[in-house]
């Protein structure tokens, strides 16, 4: 972890990590989804999610102050300076991997969003004003999405449920809170991320009550995190040389 | 435009003088440029016909996400990828709206995907072509977006209803495409040696699958002839393939590369450009399934519909049984 960097600029490096990396997984699905209205809902969410990226790292270069942009950001940082969980690098898997994923992410960023409405940092609340719009619309499909697949057939039954087992461990991961977390939320920036668990527990929980699914009795146990760049999968590397490689290739092109 | 080699009855057009009174009537309609709607009486050739066309526009949208999507995830910026996303769920909606005029024709969209995914229905010629460099999805927005347009645009005052409104909305969206498209094309052929390269060589090797697009002349053809006379066909194809050619020419010059065709000539007599044809050879055998990347594009839309058919067994399923528990508690 690069020590004592502005945790500001820390903390919005893991909003724009998280966005970038969820959004780049989903964008895979293009033309490739079971249905025409998902391949429309996909890149859909796929938009709403590189939009907020670019506003977070936006300011987050601007905070950093050593005139780095967004893209140089994104296009130009190799995999342990990103700051995004776990969660979001795994590999798209079946459409119910998929689903279950944006729906464990998208109440965990609406509810986060929500409480960023009312931060200290303007600049924040105004993109967690915006942002939190298009969360709440992602939350209301993906949560629908997961309701009718769990209840659906036996298959689809299955197939989400295995979903669920697989993902729910990395979901806690959205929850640890450091030191960045604590002096970010003791100054009204931005929430701890534990104060939000009690909320995401009874509703995620809910959902999943109703879409006849069973949680697992499953807990992160990674002791490094992704938030603070200690621990990646080996996907986020594969990730990143097929985002980065036109920037890589032609270094300072304009296109 | 993405529309090519569609068969009408293959008869020769009627005379009004030789049709039973209502079909008259409908010809009458349609020479008066009234719409004919879905409830209205039509020949079934031409609902026939219809249903090829429009079916044949939709695939084209839907294959037409692959190439621009092999992109996605490598787009050089945030904001060009953003707008790359923005253009292909555009095409997936071009794809719903026609899918949508053709329902109104009696036939369902899962029947139509069934007939993509045998090869018993088409989809445009120009798909079967990779996109190798960034250059290419400049291209594409240039040039096949542009010869899309072309064909688009008079066909918003195509005699069927439902097919002439989703014109309307589509080329809308298509303009905008082919400006952001161009601008890729800019940056490029303004750029660095490498980028000028990836922008020459997009053009090279898609001008004339670009040409093709418009089919072979139709100038002597029966189905042209009767769809021209149904309005469902409003130019021919050599008279759309010159508007395109008048109109890309300058455009090309202006971005200073050069179009792959040494006999490209100004012709003051006619007051457009002469060019050379594609090779229609190829051409028949792309349609037939020998093109680059024939193969490709329809295993990727047969894997999305096969891995997908839990999916949507799964919600039709859920569906069920909400309407079920809605009755039963009614």
């Amino acid at each position: 972890m690069t020590q004592k960097s502005d945790p500001k600029f820390e903390a919005l490096l893991r909003l724009g990590d998280n966005a970038l990396i969820l959004g780049h997984r989903v964008s895979e699905w293009c033309g490739h989804a079971p249905v025409l209205e998902e391949d429309i809902a996909l890149a859909n969410t796929a938009l709403d999610l590189l939009g907020q990226t670019s506003l977070w790292l936006e300011y987050a270069g601007e905070v950093e102050g050593k005139g780095r942009s967004a893209d140089d950001i994104a296009f130009l940082r190799d995999a342990w300076d990103f700051r995004n969980v776990l969660l979001v690098e795994l590999p798209n898997g079946d459409f119910g991997q998929t689903i279950m994923r944006q729906y464990l992410f998208d109440v965990f960023n609406r509810l986060n969003l929500e409480a960023m409405k009312t931060s200290t940092d303007t600049r924040i609340a105004e993109i967690a004003e915006k942002a939190a719009k298009e969360a709440a619309y992602h939350v209301e499909r993906s949560e629908g999405t997961v309701i009718g697949l769990g209840d659906g057939t036996e298959e689809s039954h299955r197939r989400i449920q295995d979903a669920l087992n697989i993902l729910w461990p990395y979901a806690q991961e959205l929850f640890i809170t450091d030191e960045v977390d604590e002096e970010m939320a003791k100054a009204g920036v931005i929430p701890d991320p534990k104060s939000l668990q009690d909320a995401w527990n009874a509703e995620v929980r809910g959902a999943l009550a109703e879409a006849t699914l069973e949680v697992p009795e499953a807990h992160f146990g990674h002791r490094g995190s992704g938030k603070d760049g200690r621990m990646h999968t080996e996907h986020l590397g594969h990730i990143l040389t097929q985002m980065q490689w036109l920037q890589r290739a032609y270094p300072g092109q304009e296109w | 435009m993405y529309a090519q080699m569609v068969k009408s009855t293959g008869k020769g057009v009627k005379s009004l003088e030789e049709m039973e009174p209502e079909e008259r009537h409908f010809q009458e309609k349609v020479d008066a440029d009234i719409r004919i709607e879905p409830r209205d009486w039509m020949p079934e050739g031409y609902k026939k016909t219809l249903i090829r066309q429009i079916g044949q526009h939709a695939h084209s949208e839907i294959v037409g996400q692959l190439p621009e999507g092999n992109w996605i995830t490598r787009a050089p910026t945030l904001e060009r990828k953003m707008i790359l996303l923005a253009k292909v769920q555009d095409e997936a909606g071009h794809g719903l709206y026609l899918y949508c005029a053709a329902e109104t024709l009696g036939i369902s969209r899962d029947e139509m995907t069934e007939m993509l995914l045998s090869g018993k229905m088409k989809y445009s010629s120009i798909f079967n072509y990779p996109t190798l460099t960034w250059a290419d999805i400049g291209a594409v927005g240039w040039l096949v977006d542009g010869a899309a347009i072309m064909n688009q645009v008079p066909l918003q005052r195509t005699s069927y209803g439902p097919y002439s409104r989703a014109m309307i909305r589509i080329c809308k969206e298509e303009s905008f495409h082919q400006r952001q498209g161009y601008d890729i094309m800019m940056k490029m052929a303004k750029g660095s040696e490498a980028q000028k390269r990836m922008a020459q060589d997009a053009l090279n090797r898609f001008w004339y699958p670009s040409l093709m697009m418009f089919g072979p002349s139709d100038a002597n053809s029966v189905h042209s002839e009767q769809s021209m006379a149904w309005k469902i066909k409003i130019n021919t194809n050599d008279e759309l393939r010159q508007k395109f050619v008048d109109q890309t020419v300058p455009q090309a010059e202006y971005l200073g590369l050069t179009i792959p065709d040494e006999t490209l000539k100004w012709n003051e007599e006619k007051g457009g450009y002469d060019f050379a044809e594609p090779d229609w050879d190829e051409f028949f055998d792309v349609l037939k399934g020998a093109g680059p990347v024939n193969n490709d594009r329809l295993e990727a839309r047969r894997k999305a519909w096969d891995d997908g058919a839990w999916v949507r067994e799964g919600l039709l399923a859920h569906a069920e049984k909400k309407r079920a528990s809605k009755v039963a508690a009614e």
